[in-house]
């Protein structure tokens, strides 16, 4: 049984704290994950941006990485909603088209992961904090994870949880969008951290660090100390307080 | 091609199969809301007169400026973001409210789909057919390839009529062939009926809604507006404002020689075109002046009446909450002996200008099913910051920024306004009839750097991206690199520098610097660490893997299958 890290490269460049919590999260199931270093990014970025060559570049290290995985873990909906646009990235490779099938077939998302396939929906944690969560419209619109990380923070014991309000509303990032609009992202993010902080929530947290990336910044630049985690990260500061 | 215009009843159809060149647009209905008329609107905010302007200027098409400084515009001008979110707040939860009694939404979206799917698959069929059974039914049907071809048109009309006014309820197909301009040009007074179209008529702008043109406006603004028309100030009550404008309508139905509609749906078994609006206009335009015209953009076209009903679901629901509009008028054919109104004379004016140019086009046919709700730009976090007219075209929002370059071919003028996305996916998941207005936006996007037209700044940064993410190593060398290069930018783990490609991100964000050691680094002693303390696998957890790879193999997993 292979199970793999699918890290994406925000993780592995800027939060690699995220990754090392949902590994060691994991271990804690006996699941012991390999991590195919060959990876590097799923090629969003350019997908979004049209430069569809270039992002095949980046998505074959992810077709060659987990060639021989049976199960692909990653901590964003995001990068994991990426490879079901690998059909129209490939589509005029027939050659590719099997592998493409084959990695969308067994990636998830951590927490669809977690919950869907691992059972898990009380990690044991404990987090006495007021937390509101923001589920990023990747993750939750599009490959349909809704569900999995409100069961998880509900079984956390301690913990107060606030909903977001206009939580379905997009916090601006959208990748490349965030820099070439930035007026308008920055408008949406203002929005966004207005929300978060009428909740006077301690803690933010999502299940994907471009969103959080987002917000976390914008938070920061208006000088907001509101703590901004990772689901992942949440959960195992919470048991290894336990 | 020229406009062909057959005798009622001679069927002499231009064959719709020979590539259906008539133009499918849309009509919107009218709607409650436009600020003045209804009252549940008097909690509209009211501060920030002083911006009123809205982003004028910057609404017609072919605007000069790029989606950047419209929006620059839109987003310094609070009260018309406070009047945007007011009034799209109410619509969304409408929307959600109306689908959530519905109770069995999805099931009529993917039925809407299918119903779209097949119409427009079969669109030159389905166009004959309308086109035979609504002149079998008296009216003259014309087919015009462009803008210019359907206004010319209607001022032939116009001018065989000797009109000197023609009426109008709501019709976006009308804003995107700008015939009020060309009707005045000739001298025909060209008066909007629907409320929200009449107030910006009045200000002299392009509509900032599919549905809610004047959304963008405020009852004050209104008041100021109508005071103007009225010569005397008027207050800023919804009942005081709707009554002048009604009592001057009123005047108008009854002089006006023609009276102009669009067409919401047209029903190709009858002939038939149908209307949906709240505020009655449409019904006395279609019914008191002796001629009417009717556009229609090439795909409003339904098969049948039972199609309608599932339509009727969707559209109103969709677009207001509401369960069905006020009025539904189906019009099939001028007035018959024995009616008790009606036109004397109907002319059907089915517009391309562009749309059949998505037929055949795997990525942007879809285009063509949409029915013109306005859920799209309701639900859109962009339009809720910019507004309509930052959008520069008569279609506004996820549609408009994918419709207007799509109609004009991809211009590289309209190449812009598919960047003013983040790709959410709100637009798909409220559209009612499910088009995929997030990926099409991709798609404009790729062509636009397969045309050559991307910015070579932009260029050599994806190349630059694809060197580095199409290998590990050089991925390894690049994260040890910017570590080093980062240093000087770095305090407390952030960048705040407003400098180079981060200029965009810093002036919002603190931007997270690279970590001193990135997972890749790290994982070599992470994972001696956890198989040092490695817990066996609980065995229903490592039946829970097996089950779920069984099902894989089985073919009786649906994961990964959603879309």
């Amino acid at each position: 049984m292979k199970i793999s890290l699918f890290i994406t490269c925000l993780c592995d460049a800027i939060y690699p704290r995220v990754g090392e919590a949902m590994v060691r999260l994991l271990a804690r199931f006996g699941v012991r994950p390999e991590f195919p270093s060959v990876q590097t990014c799923c090629g969003q970025p350019a997908f979004n941006s049209g430069y569809w060559n270039e992002a095949r570049a980046a998505a074959r290290t992810l077709l060659d990485a987990f060639e021989d995985s049976d199960f692909v873990v990653s901590p964003s909906g995001s990068c994991v909603y990426m490879i079901h646009h690998y059909r129209e990235l490939f589509r005029d490779e027939p050659a590719e088209l099997a592998r493409v099938e084959d990695l969308r077939r067994k990636t998830y998302e951590f927490t669809q992961f977690l919950v869907g396939v691992l059972g898990v929906t009380d990690v044991g944690a404990t987090f006495p904090h007021r937390v509101t969560f923001h589920p990023s419209c990747h993750g939750s619109r599009l490959l349909g994870v809704r569900e999995e990380p409100l069961k998880l923070l509900e079984n956390v014991k301690g913990l107060e949880f606030v909903p977001l309000p206009y939580a379905e509303d997009c916090c601006g990032f959208g990748g490349t969008f965030s820099v070439k609009m930035s007026d308008i992202s920055g408008a949406m993010v203002g929005e966004k951290a207005d929300h978060v902080l009428e909740t006077e929530a301690e803690v933010l947290t999502g299940l994907d660090m471009g969103c959080l990336m987002n917000i976390g910044g914008h938070l920061r630049h208006r000088g907001q100390p509101v703590r901004v985690l990772h689901l992942a990260e949440l959960l195992y500061e919470g048991v290894s307080r336990g | 091609m020229s406009a062909t215009e057959a005798a009622p009843g001679r069927g002499t159809g231009r064959a719709a199969t020979d590539a259906p060149a008539a133009g499918a647009a849309a009509v919107d209905f009218g709607t409650a809301d436009a600020a003045a008329s209804a009252p549940k609107v008097s909690g509209r905010p009211a501060s920030g007169q002083a911006a009123a302007g809205t982003a004028s200027g910057a609404g017609a098409d072919g605007a000069r400026a790029t989606v950047k400084q419209r929006a620059e515009l839109a987003l310094n001008n609070e009260f018309l973001r406070k009047a945007v979110r007011f009034t799209t707040d109410r619509l969304r939860s409408g929307r959600l409210e109306a689908a959530r009694v519905h109770g069995n939404w999805d099931e009529w979206r993917e039925r809407g789909r299918q119903i779209r799917r097949h119409t427009i698959a079969h669109l030159d069929y389905y166009l004959n057919q309308f086109a035979d059974n609504a002149r079998a039914n008296g009216a003259y049907v014309h087919f015009a390839d462009t803008a210019e071809e359907a206004v010319r048109i209607v001022l032939a009309i116009a001018e065989r009529k000797a009109a000197k006014t023609v009426v109008k309820s709501k019709s976006m197909v009308s804003e995107e062939l700008h015939v009020n301009h060309a009707l005045e040009a000739q001298g025909v007074e060209a008066l909007e009926t629907d409320l929200g179209e009449y107030i910006i008529q009045l200000a002299g702008e392009p509509p900032s809604h599919i549905i809610i043109p004047a959304i963008h406006k405020n009852r004050e603004q209104i008041a100021e507006l109508l005071s103007r028309e009225a010569g005397e100030p008027l207050p800023p009550d919804t009942a005081v404002l709707a009554g002048f404008v009604r009592k001057k309508l009123r005047e108008k139905f009854l002089a006006a020689d023609i009276g102009m509609t669009g067409c919401n749906f047209a029903i190709a078994e009858t002939g038939s075109i149908v209307l949906f609006e709240n505020e009655g206009n449409a019904r006395m335009v279609s019914t008191v002046p002796k001629t009417q015209i009717t556009l229609m953009g090439m795909e409003r076209i339904i098969p049948t009446w039972a199609d309608l009903e599932v339509m009727a679901t969707l559209l109103p629901r969709s677009a207001t909450g509401q369960k069905l509009t006020v009025y539904l008028s189906g019009i099939s054919g001028p007035r018959r002996a024995g009616d008790g109104d009606g036109p004397e004379e109907m002319h059907i004016i089915i517009v391309d200008n562009g749309r059949s140019r998505q037929l055949g086009d795997p990525e942007f046919q879809e285009l063509l099913h949409c029915i013109r709700c306005g859920a799209c730009l309701n639900v859109c976090p962009v339009y809720r910051q910019i507004g309509g007219h930052a959008y520069g075209s008569t279609y506004s929002g996820p549609i408009g920024a994918v419709l207007t370059p799509a109609l004009k071919g991809n211009v590289a003028e309209w190449d812009d306004i598919a960047d003013a996305s983040s790709l959410c996916g709100a637009c798909y998941e409220a559209c009612p009839v499910k088009i995929p207005l997030h990926d099409m936006l991709v798609y404009l996007r790729r062509r636009k750097v397969e045309g050559g037209r991307a910015g070579k700044l932009e260029a050599f940064g994806m190349k630059a991206y694809a060197s580095v993410m199409g290998n590990a190593r050089q991925l390894r060398r690049a994260l040890k690199l910017g570590k080093y290069g980062q240093k000087p930018l770095v305090r407390d783990g952030v960048i705040r520098a407003r400098i180079g490609p981060l200029k965009g991100w810093t002036r919002y964000r603190a931007f997270p610097a690279i970590a001193g050691e990135p997972f890749r680094e790290r994982w070599a002693n992470l994972r001696q660490e956890l198989e040092r303390e490695a817990r066996p696998m609980e065995p229903d957890v490592h039946e829970r893997l097996e089950a779920a790879l069984r099902r894989r193999e089985g073919g009786t997993d649906r994961h990964g299958e959603r879309e």
